[in-house]
């Protein structure tokens, strides 16, 4: 380069500039340290007051914890064997633990929802991660009324008699569907409904078959009713978002109206408004003596409520799309099914799992509000029978933060998995 | 005009005299805005035809309207014997037969390049994935691009996106094969690629409609060059007379605009 006039404008590059390493003072703990703890005196400051906050506490939690009694009858029991060294008194965790759980569910029969529990995560698996066989579907198929009969016990037969339900209804639809999908749909719900009324006569009539000890809903409690709400509603809630959202798009200007109704009236209402009316009012409303079981009332009130939510956040996921997309499948000659799903949907959705993810985490904290309309899930036991009785009363924060923790524990698990889920689905950059 | 459409498309013996999209006294409107004015084209198997005009003129709109990704509201078009009504079946029909090259690519970017490939195969004709495979390997190599098959679109430079583009049509052996300003969003240094693909389709003898203002392709390939403003077509001709010998006044101002520098 040093043959290169200095005053000349122009210029040729002959031998090229090799890379080299930053200077020493630009890598490493060094650097990290001057750039992000000390880097002007406010931030040195700020450095100093973080680490006394962080320090105080700690001094408040670390004691709390380590002197903790695990070992009590009551919250008396525990103070004396504190005796003022300010742990907390754990011992209602290890006391109450069936109860914070599994609520009144009869206490030999912990190992069925144990068992249903072990088997969700079977179930989820060929869902959220691509890399699992997709035959283990079959099995997330079958889960809901394996689930179902786990939890609540009752013949066999009822669950079986649901499933061939579908089965028909599925086949009735997957014959039709080809002369109209209307046709297809309608003959599958017929179908199914059909079904079901001649097994509701087989079912009477065959008795029990490997019944399980028939549990009553009102039972069913503490953080398992919580598992229960999240896992039903979310399942159910994603697809019928989806469906609204489609739905609010349509051309077709009946479905349109009723899925914007639908979504404004839903979301325009606390949830605990609709509890109420899950609770009470639809008593009124339903033929007098209908059993309609309070659990699954419930579950359709949380699902409508968190589909309407659902369906807004993929809104958004489709308004991002540009309509090149749209046009690339027609342009194809796809069909309006064929299009959402192989292109539309599976790009929506990708950009909506962050909202998804937050409407259900939500969704699933907000299944504490039962313990309004005295269901006892894990707050309902805790705020009830637990702290009411004499022997734990004021023991506050240990039950709290128990519930906390769990709920910490599920949530922050649901928004790993959408990050890294999130992190495959990145096809867009290197 | 100086020719009819037959006229122009009998001097090509690529050209046969097999019609393959006839457009009769289109009309259409956005809301009240008459952006097509009583168009009337007929296209004959093998030809090439390049469609040139300022912005807003409405040819984009015409070819989009061939495909129905746009509708017209008077009129007739029809596609291969094909009459393109709101008929749900006969839309997808000619959809199928007619590929579409956008500007903008509109590649599936949740999709390898195979996979944008094979998809429409495998869901609209039915093939057996396999087959669809080959197919869509056969035509990325003609593409010039194979090595790129496992790939996503985001990967991919603006003519490499373009060129997989034509290959997804390809893939679908459409007919006719429809272009939407396929080189307007490429850098400068990309445009050639994808124009030598387009060539060497028009050299197989593949009916294509081109909305470009790459004036070197029209001149090279089309056999009729059709120049249209405010909705109307205003003037058609073979490249040569179009371009050195313009007839109406407001041709001769796009093309010195175009041209003069």
């Amino acid at each position: 380069m040093s043959d290169t006039p200095a005053h000349s404008v122009a210029f040729v590059r002959e031998t090229p500039i090799p890379p080299a390493d930053p200077p020493a003072t630009e890598r490493g703990v060094i650097k990290w340290v001057r750039e992000n703890l000390v880097s002007t005196p406010a931030n040195a400051v700020m450095t100093v007051l973080s680490l006394v906050a962080i320090y105080w506490f700690l001094a408040l939690l670390v004691p709390w914890l380590l002197n903790g009694v695990w070992n009590a009858g009551s919250i008396r029991e525990c103070r004396e064997i504190m005796a003022g060294s300010g742990g907390g008194c754990f011992a209602v965790l290890t006391e109450r633990w069936h109860q914070l759980i599994f609520g009144r569910y009869p206490t030999d029969q912990y190992w069925r929802p144990t068992v249903a529990f072990v088997l969700l995560f079977v179930a989820l698996a060929p869902v959220l991660f691509q890399t699992v066989p997709r035959r283990l579907l079959i099995f997330t198929g079958l889960y809901p009324f394996l689930a179902y009969w786990l939890v609540w016990g009752g013949s066999i037969l009822g669950p079986i008699f649901a499933l061939a339900g579908f089965a028909v209804g599925y086949i009735a639809y997957s014959r039709l569907v080809d002369r109209s999908f209307a046709m297809g749909f309608f003959g599958g719900v017929l179908a199914a409904i059909v079904t079901w009324w001649i097994t509701g006569f087989l079912a009477d009539a065959t008795g029990n078959v490997m019944a399980l000890e028939t549990v009553e809903s009102r039972d069913i409690g503490g953080f398992m009713l919580n598992l229960i709400l999240g896992t039903v509603c979310v399942s159910l809630s994603l697809p019928l978002g989806i469906v609204l959202a489609l739905g609010r798009q349509s051309s077709m200007p009946i479905i349109k109206w009723i899925c914007v109704v639908f979504i404004e009236f839903i979301r325009g209402v606390p949830l605990i408004t609709l509890l109420f009316v899950a609770n009470v009012v639809l008593a009124y409303f339903l033929p007098p003596g209908s059993n309609f079981d309070l659990i699954l009332r419930v579950i359709i009130m949380i699902t409508m409520f968190a589909a309407a939510y659902i369906a807004e956040v993929i809104r958004g996921g489709l308004a991002a799309l540009p309509r090149g997309q749209y046009e690339a499948a027609d342009s194809l000659g796809l069909d309006y099914a064929q299009a959402m799903r192989l292109i539309i949907l599976p790009q929506a959705l990708k950009i909506s799992i962050p909202g998804i993810v937050n409407v259900a985490v939500g969704l699933f904290k907000d299944t504490t509000l039962v313990s309004i309309i005295a269901m006892f899930d894990l707050v309902g036991m805790v705020r009830g029978p637990i702290l009411a009785s004499t022997d734990w009363n004021g023991v506050y924060w240990e039950l709290f933060g128990f519930a906390a923790f769990l709920f910490f524990v599920v949530c922050y698990g649901i928004s790993q998995y959408s990050q890294w889920l999130e992190r495959q689905l990145q096809t867009d950059r290197r | 005009m100086a020719m009819t459409d037959e006229a122009l498309a009998r001097k090509d013996h690529k050209v046969s005299d097999e019609v393959a999209i006839e457009i009769n006294n289109m009309n259409k409107w956005y809301g009240t805005f008459h952006v097509l004015r009583d168009i009337d084209l007929t296209v004959y198997r093998g030809e090439r035809i390049v469609i040139c005009g300022p912005s807003g003129s409405g040819k984009s709109t015409l070819i989009r309207c061939i495909n129905a990704l746009e509708e017209h509201q008077q009129g007739s078009i029809s596609v291969d014997g094909t009459v393109l009504s709101s008929d749900i079946k006969n839309i997808d029909t000619i959809r199928s037969e007619v590929g579409m090259v956008f500007q903008h690519f509109n590649l599936f970017p949740h999709l390898t390049i195979l996979e944008n490939c094979t998809l429409a195969p495998i869901w609209v004709r039915k093939t057996p994935k396999r087959e669809a495979e080959e197919t869509a390997m056969h035509f990325l190599t003609k593409v010039k691009i194979p090595e790129q098959a496992d790939k996503y679109p985001g990967q991919l430079s603006g003519g490499q996106q373009q060129r997989v583009a034509i290959a997804r049509s390809l893939c679908m052996r459409p007919r006719i094969m429809l272009f939407d300003e396929p080189t307007s969003a490429l850098d400068p240094e990309m445009i050639k690629e994808v124009l030598d693909t387009m060539i060497e389709l028009a050299e197989e003898g593949m009916t294509m409609l081109v909305v470009t203002h790459e004036m070197g392709f029209a001149r090279q390939v089309a056999n009729r060059v059709i120049f249209m403003d405010e909705g109307q077509i205003v003037e058609q001709n073979e490249p040569e007379e179009f371009f050195n010998n313009p007839k109406s006044d407001r041709t001769k101002l796009f093309l010195s605009q175009i041209l003069g520098h």
